[in-house]
């Protein structure tokens, strides 16, 4: 799924100029930490996150996201969308919640792209 | 596309000069001369209007300049025609049905200008002179937009020559052991630039050849690496990045707090971060345990009240990547 059609299936809002919306998403992850993100999301996955701060774009760009959605209609501050600008990742805004944003995307046909985390070197656990 | 030239009393600051897209700035850096179509269709003014529509339709265009003794005097465009047509005249003269009053712009102008033009006045074409006034070329919105896009795919092989560039890095260079090595400083709470070292690392990566699953996997780690600095030492601290031809070395070190249980720090969930950091998103614990699954070796040195030494490496001669779930391009590790 294109990002274009992305923002299409969740009534989303494009918040930042730069990014490719013709990028190819493969799959999702949702969730608000992330070391959780970074440890488990896939390269080119949507990331679905309440988390506003430009940290959010950095795991992205270290994580090879594809676009990140601002979960409830948050709106991130200033700092977070110049930084997306910069790295040109999309930011969107939709006024779904992450259940229903999971829901309406995974029924769009997009897979789960979030690893457990549980599969890690045994001796750590 | 159409750029937002900045009214002339207004000064161009930090925060403005970031918004600007990379097409603004190309409007304001190409040249129309370098977008134009150069020698195009010409009319003269005793061409027979059914001439004009006979060579417009095997051109396929939808307009051109009228010339006489190299010098602009007019235009045709679909509207005379039209209004040729409505008259059932076509075999007048184009110098009767012509538009005289030409709207032009200088080969050396900035595109930019063009666009002020084809915003304000809604013709479609602008025949192009130098500075003698005579004609040499034409401008549609068309050649606009393919020269900017030209001008971008560019900029995008700009980025593939440094690429190639860096890559070839060690080539030249003769020693029984060649290496690249960067420095970063971190400051303590630093959160807004939290992340602005492992992404010039990845990018330093990308750039010297390194396959995309090996710059991430070294991203996610010097960025835990990088959050922790921020996050829980006293008073910062620095990463070190060693680039060989067949390993990446990373050290992450500070002068305190230390870390009273290392072994236990590495356990998955285990974490002393505050509420606040939470709230950012990190401090969940993650961290150590993420590093360990990104690199092929990791080793924590700690002293309580002296400070912490976290080394890892990450090998570029391995076909399978660890703790990745995909293996990394064998021909994609530095070269």
């Amino acid at each position: 799924m294109k990002v274009s059609e992305l923002i299409r299936v969740i009534n989303g809002k494009l918040i930042n100029d730069g990014a490719d919306l013709e990028r190819e998403v493969k799959g999702g992850c949702g969730a608000d930490l992330m070391s959780d993100v970074l440890a488990s999301i896939q390269p080119e996955a949507v990331l679905l996150t309440g988390l506003c701060n430009p940290q959010v774009v950095r795991t992205a760009q270290m994580a090879d996201v594809a676009a990140i959605v601002f979960v409830r209609g948050k709106n991130p501050p200033r700092e977070t969308i110049e930084l997306a600008t910069q790295e040109r990742i999309a930011l969107i805004t939709s006024p779904f919640g992450m259940f229903e944003l999971c829901g309406r995307l995974y029924q769009a046909g997009l897979p789960s792209l979030e690893r457990s985390v549980s599969d890690g070197p045994s001796d750590l656990e | 596309m159409t750029p937002t030239p900045p009214s002339k009393n207004v000064l161009i600051n930090d925060q403005v000069a970031e918004n600007i897209t990379r097409t603004e700035e190309l409007a304001y850096e190409l040249r129309v001369n370098e977008v134009m179509t150069s020698s195009p269709k010409i009319l003269s003014p005793e061409m027979i209007m059914r001439d004009v529509v006979e060579m417009f339709r095997k051109a396929r265009i939808s307009g051109a300049p009228v010339v006489q003794d190299e010098n602009l005097v007019g235009i045709i465009s679909m509207e005379d025609l039209i209004h040729c047509l409505c008259q059932s005249d076509l075999d007048a003269q184009a110098s009767k049905y012509m538009t005289r009053n030409v709207l032009t712009v200088k080969g050396t102008d900035p595109v930019v200008e063009a666009l002020k033009i084809f915003v304000s006045s809604k013709v479609g074409r602008l025949p192009v002179i130098d500075d003698q006034g005579r004609l040499i070329g034409i401008l549609t919105k068309g050649d606009i937009t393919r020269g900017l896009l030209k001008a971008l795919q560019r900029d995008i092989q700009v980025e593939e020559i440094r690429k190639y560039r860096a890559s070839h890095l060690f080539e030249d260079i003769e020693s029984d052991r060649t290496s690249l090595i960067l420095r970063y400083n971190i400051k303590p709470r630093d959160f807004t630039h939290g992340g602005a070292a492992s992404s010039n690392i990845k990018r330093a990566l990308l750039r010297l050849g390194a396959s995309p699953q090996i710059a991430r996997r070294c991203g996610i780690a010097v960025y835990e690496a990088e959050m922790n600095l921020i996050i829980h030492t006293l008073r910062g601290g620095v990463i070190r990045v060693e680039i060989e031809p067949n390993r990446i070395s990373i050290e992450a070190y500070d002068d305190g707090p230390g870390i009273p249980d290392v072994e236990l720090a590495m356990k998955p969930g285990y974490s002393t971060a505050s509420e606040e950091i939470r709230e950012l998103g990190f401090g969940a614990g993650m961290g150590l345990a993420n590093i360990a699954r990104c690199v092929d070796n990791m080793v924590i040195e700690s002293v309580v009240d002296k400070g912490t030494r976290l080394k890892m490496r990450i090998n570029l001669d391995k076909e399978e990547s660890v703790g990745e779930g995909y293996s990394s391009r064998l021909d994609g590790g530095i070269s």
